[in-house]
């Protein structure tokens, strides 16, 4: 399964919804989207990962580099995630403690802090 | 003798190729269900490591990928071309979470946001039974899972 990316806007904030595997492979797409992002001047954004099915060390590398970006500009990077196999990979390396992490897009939009 | 060889040329899109491979082997080779996706991770982790090395190293040398296939284990052994990098072993995982944004600013390359080494240290924080080896031809990086013995004759 390759990744599919799409974003809408909500408000101040702009929904990236991510699916399939974000792997060495497909990760700088997700980086170019995250960038671009940015570039124009979305800086709350929330990145819904319900639908990715695989994320290894390298998305978890441009998650960081999107949370740093949307920092310079005062904004917030929020991830949408359930899945277990998926939260493993932030709890082992101790990134939950660096993003938030909602059960829910709504949560996430809701969120203030 | 591994059950099965994988030898592939250094570039991410046969990572994913490379996990198909193993997780079908080790789903054969009767790892617990529970286990595979874990296997799938560190497999990935291993073999974008080993990609990104020989990149950097020596890029017409492949990656070779071993999936042995033992009475009650099922290992794989992902072969790059590089020495280790120098911050693996002191890398610790809990403190990573909250250094990674202190980092040093982004490359654009792959893991230019995260530390070098740091999908070793996962790999370790997923695998009880690692064992990585380097001398200067390379690093290999042996995983081993607990598997039953699916070929053996049930009794009763």
């Amino acid at each position: 399964m390759d990744l599919s990316l799409s974003t809408r806007t909500e408000g101040d904030r702009t929904v990236v919804t991510v699916g399939g595997e974000i792997d060495v492979y497909t990760a700088p797409k997700l980086r170019e989207q995250l960038i671009d992002l940015v570039s124009s001047g979305k800086y709350n954004l929330i990145v819904d990962m319900e639908g990715v099915d695989f994320l290894d060390s390298t998305g978890l590398g441009v998650l960081v580099g999107g949370l740093k970006r949307v920092r310079a500009h005062e904004g917030s990077l929020r991830l949408v995630c359930t899945q277990e196999r998926i939260l493993k990979i932030f709890r082992i390396t101790g990134l939950t403690k660096v993003f938030p992490i909602h059960a829910s897009v709504d949560e996430a939009l809701s969120a203030t802090d | 003798m591994p059950t099965v060889e994988v030898s592939f040329t250094a570039v991410p899109a046969h990572v994913r190729t490379a996990r198909l491979v193993a997780l079908a082997v080790a789903r054969r080779a009767g790892v617990d269900e529970g286990l595979l996706d874990e296997v799938r991770l560190a497999v990935g982790e291993a073999c974008s490591r080993a990609v990104t090395v020989n990149q950097q190293r020596a890029a017409d040398t492949a990656v070779v990928m071993r999936l042995t296939d033992e009475q009650d284990r099922f290992s794989v052994e992902v072969i790059d071309c590089g020495p280790l990098e120098s911050a693996t072993g002191g890398t610790d995982l809990d403190d990573l979470g909250s250094d990674v944004l202190d980092a040093a600013d982004e490359g654009e390359e792959a893991h230019g946001d995260l530390p070098p080494g740091f999908g070793l240290a996962v790999i370790s924080g997923l695998v009880e039974d690692l064992v990585v080896d380097s001398d200067l031809d390379g690093t290999h990086v042996r995983m081993t899972w607990p598997a039953d013995d699916v070929m053996a004759p049930k009794v009763g």
